[in-house]
């Protein structure tokens, strides 16, 4: 009776055990640095909670509508869509340029295939304080800089200059010379993956090589690529922090401007101020935009929809 | 490593195993702790000084105390922001280097140290004392002061024709006339001042951040006025913005990359050494009728942990390490980098304190030094930064930005005096 209980339990051939096994050393961490922390963070967020994880002090929901009504947290929500809005397009854009040209090399196309995915191999602190210190700094010998001598231009301090925000030349840049090398490797596998036969159709067809193949055969049949593509990118941008920080921080704090929600609740929460109250519903508030803007766009490209 | 054992095997479940690998990787003091084994452990957290030999020095300070196994860990990185989360937890210092915040302290998560300074109180500097006080108990022993000045090149003035810059308005036409192609007039910190200068400009017109009745001490029109000059300063592009190292370091003023550079004290044998006799110090010049120089002044104080093992242990050896041991304090304060003791007695008789660049400085800490009162909660402290960046680099305009500061900063003095 009790043997066929534990059998039971264990299922057959053990699968029941064994999908334990596997399964649940990623479960339990999930749980314990996932998703504690994220309801934590949901009770922490109607507290007063100023220096405390247990806090006594009910407020309701006075930290959201702070938060709301937080011009600087708002304007971050902004920042943040303005990146978005120009970094995913731009670096789909780049990724499938480079995926194109590497794709038609008769030789050398591995060599070229690791040179631009070796940047993603780069951390993003360290990225950025190259960007920061060699190539973008404001005095003489950055690199930048130098280069608009020989042009005999004025020197610009791309960083700290908010009008031409040139700063943001520096953040998009970084990051586009980390992810398109990735993103471009996704997209030569979906090159890959278009059978030979449709240019041979589309040739025969009349089809001039060049924008008309491009946008009749190989975009369409990149449809799948594209959607993931474009999903990870927006997470990405989501996720935002680390070039922003090394960037822009200093030892007092962080400029008013490109300043992505992330880094806002960061020094709110977590800097000095350990408001965990107020940064909780921030992060709560931040949770829900990601969480609607992610359905919404599953939705639209009707990701995990069978292909007809 | 024997204390990190012992508290592995009594660990329960994985936080305190996090802990204690934490506490292990942190405790290579490099020494082997076997003449304080038995002892009751202290943990005391420094954040990482840059000049060389502070660290042996705080480790040999450590060691010398026998009624305790003190162990000293040397923090690199966001230091404050580091002991504000450490302090939410059982794993975080005993004793450590810290403000302490006004929060900590309403939070009531470090303890009262009136009684450790009841002799020795009136030889503490008031102006670093007072921000360590609040009503009336003192939560924190400040270790040593640490101002900041302005740096200037004397050959470079003199060939532009320039005199050091007494008032706001000198330093702004000095700054522009300084300025050429290579070499920039003034260097604030790569973000063009709001960090560095904070509440100096205003304490140089003559107001404060918070008065001494706790009320906001910046609603006055001459605080719109003065900061409108620092966006001339920048507007005039008389600033070097975006050098390679921050205003902390003086590498921008030795390599010529500016005429004058607002730094710390703590730069002054690095820039002595590079420039010798070719630089002067000032304060943050005047503003106004009603304006004096002025130049910022802090210490980072020794607390004690509310959630320290032993709180009487880690207050005996506070007192201990920064009310009796004398001998310490001034090793400390004057030995590796360039501080100014915290004890008057001391910095009256420290030689080096007395003749040159350095002698002006601590002449002017002491005349003219504002330190950062314990009201100013770091909530104020960032609208006030972000208006001034904004003021500064954006041209915004200044009464508009100030009075949102002076709401939030009234908000955040309501909410700070409602809390106790």
């Amino acid at each position: 009776m009790r043997k066929t209980f534990v059998r039971g339990l264990l299922g057959p051939q053990n699968r029941h055990l064994w999908f334990w096994i596997f399964v649940g050393p990623f479960v339990l961490g999930l749980t314990l640095f996932t998703y504690v922390p994220l309801a934590w963070s949901v009770y922490l967020s109607f507290f007063d909670a100023h220096n405390t994880v247990s806090p006594t002090d009910f407020v309701g929901f006075d930290n959201y509508t702070a938060m709301l009504g937080d011009g600087a947290f708002t304007g971050s929500l902004v920042t943040f869509l303005v990146f978005t809005a120009f970094i995913v397009p731009a670096t789909y854009a780049l990724s499938l340029a480079l995926a194109l040209m590497v794709n038609r090399l008769r030789w050398a196309q591995a060599f070229f295939r690791s040179v631009f995915f070796l940047p993603v191999a780069c951390s993003y602190v360290v990225a950025a304080l190259i960007w920061k210190m060699s190539i973008f700094n404001g005095v003489r010998f950055g690199l930048a800089n130098t280069v608009l001598d020989w042009f005999g231009a004025e020197r610009i301090a791309w960083l700290s200059t908010t009008d031409p925000p040139w700063y943001w030349l520096v953040i998009v840049t970084v990051r586009l010379w980390l992810q398109a090398g990735f993103y471009m490797v996704l997209f030569l596998a979906g090159l890959q993956r278009i059978s030979p036969r449709l240019y041979e159709a589309a040739a025969v067809d009349g089809a001039r090589p060049g924008w008309q193949v491009f946008r009749h055969i190989t975009f369409p049949q990149l449809r799948a690529t594209s959607v993931a593509v474009v999903l990870l990118l927006v997470i990405n941008a989501f996720q935002a922090f680390d070039e922003f920080y090394n960037l822009l921080s200093d030892s007092r704090g962080y400029p008013p401007y490109a300043r992505p929600p992330l880094v806002y609740l960061y020094y709110t929460a977590l800097g000095q101020e350990q408001n965990l109250g107020l940064g909780s519903a921030g992060a709560v508030i931040l949770a829900l935009i990601i969480a609607v803007v992610t359905v919404v766009q599953a939705r639209w490209f009707g990701l995990g929809r069978k292909e007809d | 490593m024997s204390m990190s054992r012992r508290r592995l095997l009594g660990a329960g479940g994985g936080l305190a195993l996090t802990s204690a690998l934490a506490s292990a990787c942190g405790s290579n003091t490099g020494r082997d702790g076997d003449d304080h084994a038995g002892q009751p452990v202290i943990e005391q957290w420094y954040h990482q000084y840059g000049e060389p030999g502070t660290e042996q020095a705080v480790r040999r300070y450590a060691d010398a105390y026998q009624k305790a196994n003190v162990q000293v860990q040397w923090r690199p990185g966001n230091y404050d922001q580091q002991t504000a989360a450490a302090l939410l937890t059982k794993s975080g210092p005993d004793v450590f280097e810290g403000g302490p915040t006004l929060d900590q302290i309403q939070g009531g998560q470090v303890v009262d140290l009136t009684d450790l300074l009841a002799e020795a109180k009136d030889d503490f500097n008031p102006a670093v004392l007072a921000p360590k006080t609040y009503r009336g108990k003192i939560w924190g022993v400040p270790q040593v002061i640490d101002t900041q000045l302005l740096y200037y090149r004397k050959s470079l003035l003199k060939d532009a024709g320039v005199e050091p810059p007494r008032s706001l308005d000198a330093l702004v036409d000095a700054a522009k006339e300084l300025t050429t192609r290579d070499v920039k007039g003034l260097f604030l910190g790569n973000d063009g001042g709001p960090g560095v200068l904070s509440g100096t400009p205003l304490n140089a017109a003559g107001l404060t951040l918070v008065t001494e009745d706790g009320k906001v001490g910046f609603d006055d029109p001459a605080a719109a006025r003065t900061l409108l000059k620092l966006r001339q300063l920048y507007a005039e592009k008389s600033l070097l913005l975006g050098a390679p190292s921050d205003w902390s370091d003086p590498a921008a003023f030795t390599q010529g990359l500016t005429a004058m550079q607002w730094s710390g004290l703590w730069a002054l044998p690095q820039v002595k050494k590079a420039l010798g006799d070719d630089f002067g110090v000032l304060p943050f010049p005047r503003d106004g009728a009603h304006g004096a120089p002025a130049v910022p002044v802090g210490a980072y104080g020794a607390a004690v942990s509310a959630r320290a093992r032993d709180k009487a242990l880690a207050k005996a050896y506070v007192k201990w390490l920064w009310v009796e041991r004398t001998d310490y304090q001034e090793d400390f304060a004057l030995r590796y980098g360039f501080h100014i003791p915290a004890r008057i007695s001391l910095a009256t008789k420290a030689a080096k304190l007395r003749q040159g660049a350095a002698g002006e400085a601590v002449r002017y800490a002491t005349d003219h030094g504002h330190a950062e009162p314990l009201l100013w909660t770091s909530a104020s402290k960032t609208a006030y930064q972000d208006a001034l960046s904004r003021i500064i680099k954006s041209g915004a305009n200044p009464d508009r930005e100030l009075r949102s500061v002076v709401r939030e900063t009234e908000a955040e003095l309501r909410r700070v005096k409602k809390k106790s």
